[in-house]
């Protein structure tokens, strides 16, 4: 391959600083963030119309191109491309890139070719899409959209907003928040876009809560305070934002057991009651009932894990309409 | 141009740190020997060729103590031919070369083979180290008197860690019997375990598996606790944390024998260099903190750290066009390895004597196999370089196969006019 890529830049904006593709949070202006969510409110109302559809990305092509399985966020990435009236092309690619096999530029070129507009990402590895949105530059393939359905550790940068825009939904103002991450810190790519959006939004308190096996390093200088002591770190909470705890995480030596962990860090009703009595409960699902969070708390009427996957989908109408609507 | 040419390189600022002379002198080639410097040439000396040197440091050929020239094994990375040009395009005279080949070198045979296609007029001087452990697999000794009068000049286990201690320390006894050197880079395989980044901020931020300094202190302590013991002769290679640094010279002043040495990547650059996950900042062992790198330079100013190496390691695209964490570790460097020194001698306002010490002298002192120097009687291994001409590294310039390294796009001092190898013009810039 003869173009440099450039690694040296942010890839997601353009030379005029708007959105060019979405791969992280981190780095994007408030006001772009904010307009996302501004956008996002409209489309909340279209899933109660009875047609359930806009033009705004007629004759469109999104390819949903997941190297990693996620039946959840390629459902609600295929229903957000629908609702806008793009034509949804779904592939799984199983295989790890690292296997032999196609690489995953070649994969891309190959979609590329086939008139893609945009592409939406998952991948196992940190910073895939950054891979691809630099490839696309230097080949010359700017039309080509690129959003961030989830890569590695890194960022889930449409989770992150839709958190956001539920927090905002039922908080009105973020100025005067305090907001507390319970979890899985150290393999979350929701905790790091949720980080940066709180940050970048001026929520003057962020916490993180976990067990120093599952804090990352040197956390504290994304602008957080840290807890190992759950009912600290919930005193007194706005928001509290639940991780999913994965199973494989008990088989090394990260955490004795899931019993354990609950007995710690796991949200019962008796540690909610320390957070602000008006607190929402939050989760990005898939959820593990007794390892992170007691049933009671999770369908308990603090919680809006439902209202989430709602704001979800408008939510990545609003990104996809903002990347791929321009010509319209 | 042959042995038996006379040379004369004329005009130029001669700088030879072995001697420390420092000074305008012309230089005076005889035989494939240095047969005389100054302003006059030796008696009887007729010069059957002129190099003209005006501008340019004339100094002894850089020695480069880590070079991977990927034979046998991976020819599709880089071959002898490519890897060699890279060399004397680079001023490097000498190198040694890491066991990490396929198959690895740990039998004579192997090691035989490579010198002797090595040795062809022109080509650099090349002293393989050889494998530490069969197969690198940290498990049974090699051969290594066998391996030693092959031409080894070291036994190492090139990136990959020794996980048995009772193996590390039997082959330090070995070793130490025959007063064989042991190369060693410390890191515990345990702490690095899927991790391709410095265990900090960076990688806290980038959702990148991390590296913790502890990987490299706790190696380094059982390294230097059983060199105490056995009296073994260590050189710890490619150091990268402030942490390891500081055990090292405590363990110097408390009477251990070991030395160490930097990569020109640890020496300038630090994890914020990944950038937006830039898969030719992915090495190993990783670009630490800026605190670390500080360390480093000063560390390579006050002779803390012996020598300055390339670490050069040539990697395809393939194994560079992936996402940063499965992107394969390494960077080209022969040809960066005097502009990076001459960058950090000017960043650190170094007497070129001192710096270019740490590419001649000091590397060729851990070698043990000749001296970097042109005093008379001496190969005449020379380098002669423009100190002011800047240069973009950018992949069509690059000689060595492997186009990979985080300086692509910047701009170095230094450009190397001639390179000498036993008297014979191994390259010529072309530009007189």
């Amino acid at each position: 391959m003869s173009n440099t890529l450039s690694f040296t830049r942010n890839p997601q904006l353009n030379h005029q600083g708007e959105l060019q593709h979405l791969l992280s949070i981190e780095g994007l202006p408030r006001e772009i963030i904010e307009r996302i969510l501004d956008t996002a409110a409209p489309f909340t109302l279209v899933a109660e119309r009875e047609v359930k559809k806009v033009p705004l990305l007629r004759g469109k092509s999104v390819f949903n191109l997941f190297f990693e399985n996620s039946t959840r966020t390629r459902t609600t990435f295929e229903i957000a491309a629908k609702r806008l009236s793009a034509d949804v092309i779904n592939l799984n690619i199983n295989t790890s890139s690292a296997a032999k096999g196609e690489t995953l530029l070649d994969t891309v070129d190959n979609l590329a070719a086939m008139q893609a507009d945009m592409f939406v990402v998952r991948h196992a590895a940190s910073g895939a899409p950054y891979l691809i949105a630099q490839h696309l530059a230097a080949s010359g393939r700017k039309h080509i959209h690129v959003v961030n359905a989830g890569d590695g550790r890194h960022a889930h940068p449409t989770q992150g907003l839709l958190d956001m825009y539920t927090i905002r939904h039922y908080k009105k103002d973020f100025s005067q928040l305090t907001v507390a991450i319970v979890g899985d810190i150290l393999h979350s790519r929701v905790a790091r876009s949720q980080i940066h959006g709180l940050t970048t939004l001026g929520v003057p308190e962020v916490r993180v809560i976990a067990p120093r096996t599952l804090l990352p390093t040197g956390v504290e200088r994304m602008g957080v305070r840290v807890f190992t002591d759950m009912q600290e770190g919930l005193r007194g909470a706005d928001v509290v934002m639940m991780l999913r705890l994965q199973n494989e995480r008990m088989q090394g030596a990260l955490l004795p057991s899931s019993q354990e962990y609950f007995k710690s860090y796991g949200l019962t009703p008796e540690k909610l009651a320390l957070a602000k009595p008006d607190a929402i409960v939050m989760h990005p699902g898939p959820m593990n009932r007794g390892v992170e969070i007691d049933s009671s708390v999770a369908d308990g009427s603090q919680a809006v894990i439902l209202p989430q996957v709602s704001f979800g989908i408008a939510v990545r109408m609003a990104v996809m309409a903002m990347l791929g609507g321009g010509s319209q | 141009m042959t042995k038996t040419m006379k040379l004369h390189i004329k005009g130029g600022r001669l700088i030879d740190p072995a001697n420390g002379i420092d000074k305008r002198s012309d230089l005076f080639i005889a035989d494939g020997l240095i047969v005389g410097a100054g302003d006059t040439p030796p008696k009887g000396f007729e010069a059957s060729s002129t190099l003209d040197a005006t501008g340019c440091i004339v100094c002894p050929g850089l020695v480069d103590l880590c070079a991977r020239l990927r034979e046998p094994g991976f020819e599709y990375k880089a071959t002898l031919q490519s890897e060699m040009a890279a060399a004397v395009a680079g001023g490097v005279t000498r190198l040694s070369c890491p066991p990490d080949t396929d198959p690895p070198l740990d039998e004579p045979g192997l090691v035989q083979m490579l010198t002797h296609r090595a040795r062809l007029p022109g080509f650099a001087t090349v002293h393989p180290v050889g494998a530490l452990t069969v197969q690198l697999a940290g498990e049974r000794l090699v051969e290594m008197a066998e391996l030693f009068d092959a031409g080894c000049v070291a036994f190492e286990q090139a990136s990959r860690s020794i996980v048995d201690t009772q193996v590390l320390l039997r082959a330090m006894q070995y070793a130490a019997t025959f007063d064989f050197p042991i190369w060693l880079q410390a890191q515990d395989s345990f702490l690095s375990r899927k991790g391709v980044a410095h265990d900090g901020e960076v990688a806290a931020r980038l959702g990148l598996v991390g590296i913790p300094v502890a990987a490299e202190t706790i190696a380094l302590a059982t390294i230097l606790h059983l060199a105490q013991e056995t009296g073994a002769r260590v050189h710890i290679r490619r150091i990268s944390s402030a942490a390891a640094l500081e055990m090292l010279v405590a363990a110097r002043a408390s009477g251990i024998n070991a030395t160490c040495d930097v990569t020109i990547n640890h020496l300038h650059l630090t994890d914020a260099d990944i950038g937006y996950f830039n898969p030719h900042a992915r090495l190993d062992p990783p670009l630490r903190s800026s605190r670390d790198r500080d360390a480093l330079r000063a560390g390579l100013c006050s002779g803390a750290i012996d020598a300055l190496c390339s670490d050069h390691t040539p990697v395809d695209d393939d194994g560079k066009q992936v996402p940063f964490e499965e992107a394969e570790p390494g960077a080209t460097g022969l040809e960066l390895l005097l502009p990076l020194c001459l960058k950090w001698a000017q960043e650190t306002k170094l007497p070129l004597l001192t710096a270019l010490a740490r590419v001649t002298t000091g590397p060729a002192k851990i070698l043990g196999r000749h001296e970097a120097t042109l005093s008379v009687g001496q190969a005449a291994d020379v380098c002669v370089f423009d100190p002011k001409a800047m240069a973009m590294v950018c992949r069509e310039n690059l000689k060595s196969q492997g186009r990979n390294t985080p300086f692509l796009g910047v701009e170095l001092p230094g450009r190397v006019r001639y390179t000498l190898i036993d008297g014979v013009l191994a390259y010529d810039a072309g530009l007189s």
